[in-house]
């Protein structure tokens, strides 16, 4: 299968301290790559040098373009949507604007209305709080809107950062469930960040482990599922 | 009677120049959360601007127009150049810059236009008062002017995809950024913007207080009363903020300080404001859940 991301000898700098130490990564076309790892291996870090967000060194390639060094905006532009750590949510501003925001780069209107009603299928409780401030809304609320909001990008790759945290288990199901569908019916590509490596496993085709800045170890979701050691300190069984 | 209601609206005519200036301030403030203590500064050269070009010739309303746009450019440039390098810059580097620019801007008018009172023009005639004598001409054609102002602005952070990203840039620029918002553009737009609004309130308050280098120092002042009153995070609170800090001083001024005391009237609304309602009339503490 082609890759649709690639990386290769990604190096990260957090002002002068260094975060990510020459990582080689993918994504396939059509499909969902995990990168697992303990608190500040560097999984945030590496969705942010993806986007343009911090100073980075070595290859990215999108799409057959090289993406690196460029702006975060024409990375965006595209069609890489990043639902950021802490959910970047815009808390001021209503639902159906943060939504709006997230079209901001569409110029095809007619599709784009499409697209509002098709996020609402899949989250059908933004469509009753559409003019609601959306700094009331609840965490998995923010969570659905993080997410309805990069669908309307209209991404080809959609870059997930810890969709579980301080979520009930309850919605942490239904969005992982959404994910799926997202991947499956709409054909979007994702990369997910997650602490709860079994729930990340189960929807991965392959997956990464990361240790300090370093991966330690790659492959099919499913062997790295088996894998004795992973399973001891990242699945708890 | 009539005394009183003339005060009203002679207060609701300048106050429209306060909630003008309490916009633009309001404006940079949810972008940068600092105020900008040049806004006012900026505001009177752009009155001079447009003086020099009346006074060369161009018909009145062409004169409003260019000095708009000019002012347009030039707040826009000095987000650029100065602001953007300090985005993450302490507090008090920015206000050292703001404090910088607003000497810059008064000295430079002073060099340039000279420190002298000068008569400014209004477009709108001299004659007798309108609506039963409660409002001059110039009163209110300005407030005409402001109204016609608040109200495009308003329609246009409200309506248009450019309006909502700038908002978003403003609140949220990390975002922004991630939605595809050109977020230094956006800021620089906002500049530009705010620099007009207090272009059109320079001239519209001018032909009433006469042009100086500090003819916005006490404006600037009860503008910043107005915003704090209404609120200052809250745009609509900041306007109506400065109609309202606009008819206390008429009223207070006339019935209790008198007018030699009148800009102690902003300083006891802001101090007032501050211990009593920190957010303001209208102001809301943004509400968010984790």
């Amino acid at each position: 299968m082609p890759s649709l991301l690639e990386a290769h000898g990604l190096h990260a700098w957090y002002r002068e301290t260094k975060a990510l130490h020459g990582i080689d990564f993918a994504v396939d076309e059509g499909g969902v790559t995990a990168l697992l790892g303990a608190n500040g291996a560097g999984k945030t870090t590496t969705l942010r040098a993806i986007c343009g967000m911090i100073r980075t060194q070595g290859e990215i390639h999108f799409a057959g373009a090289r993406i690196d060094g460029q702006a975060t905006e024409a990375i965006v532009s595209r069609g890489i949507a990043h639902v950021p750590d802490g959910r970047g949510t815009f808390m001021e501003l209503t639902v159906e604007e943060n939504l709006r925001l997230g079209a901001y780069t569409r110029r095809d209107r007619a599709a784009l209305a499409r697209d509002f009603e098709h996020v609402f299928t899949y989250f059908p409780r933004l469509q009753e709080r559409r003019r609601q401030q959306a700094g009331t809304l609840s965490g998995g609320e923010q969570q659905m809107l993080a997410i309805a909001r990069a669908l309307l990008l209209r991404p080809k790759l959609l870059l997930l950062d810890e969709p579980s945290f301080g979520l009930a288990p309850l919605i942490v199901r239904e969005i992982f469930d959404i994910m799926g569908r997202i991947n499956r019916e709409d054909g979007v590509s994702i990369m997910v960040v997650e602490q709860n490596a079994s729930l990340a496993l189960a929807i991965a085709d392959r997956a990464y482990l990361l240790e300090t800045g370093r991966i330690v170890m790659s492959g099919p979701a499913k062997e790295i599922g088996r894998d004795e050691a992973v399973r001891r300190s990242y699945l708890g069984y | 009677m009539e005394n009183l209601l003339h005060q009203v609206f002679s207060g609701i005519a300048t106050g429209g120049v306060y909630a003008s200036v309490a916009l633009a301030l309001v404006m940079i403030y949810t972008a940068t959360h600092h105020i900008n203590f040049a806004q006012g500064e900026m505001a009177m050269f752009s009155t001079y601007i447009a003086l020099t070009l009346v006074e060369a010739g161009v018909p009145y309303w062409g004169a409003f127009i260019i000095t708009v746009a000019v002012s347009f450019v030039i707040g826009a440039i000095i987000q650029r150049v100065l602001m953007e390098p300090m985005a993450n810059a302490p507090v008090l580097a920015s206000v050292g810059v703001f404090i910088g620019l607003l000497l810059i801007f008064n000295s430079m008018a002073g060099w340039i236009f000279g420190f002298t009172l000068k008569p400014f023009p209004s477009p709108f005639g001299e004659g007798p008062p309108l609506l039963g004598g409660m409002f001059s001409r110039h009163e209110l054609g300005s407030t005409a002017v402001t109204v016609i102002v608040l109200v495009t602005v308003w329609a246009f952070f409200r309506f248009t995809k450019l309006g909502l990203a700038m908002r978003g840039a403003a609140f949220n620029p990390v975002s922004s950024r991630l939605v595809g918002v050109p977020v230094a553009r956006m800021l620089a737009l906002g500049w530009g913007l705010a620099a007009s609004i207090g272009a059109v309130a320079g001239i519209m308050v001018a032909p009433i207080v006469f042009l100086d280098p500090n003819m916005m120092a006490g404006i600037l002042l009860y503008a910043f009363a107005g915003a704090l009153l209404g609120g200052i995070t809250n745009p609509a609170g900041a306007v109506i903020g400065g109609f309202l800090v606009g008819v206390i001083e008429n009223l207070g001024g006339a019935y209790v300080v008198g007018s030699e005391l009148k800009l102690s009237l902003a300083l006891v609304i802001i101090v007032g404001v501050l211990v009593v309602k920190p957010t303001g009339l209208l102001g809301r503490a943004v509400v968010s859940r984790v």
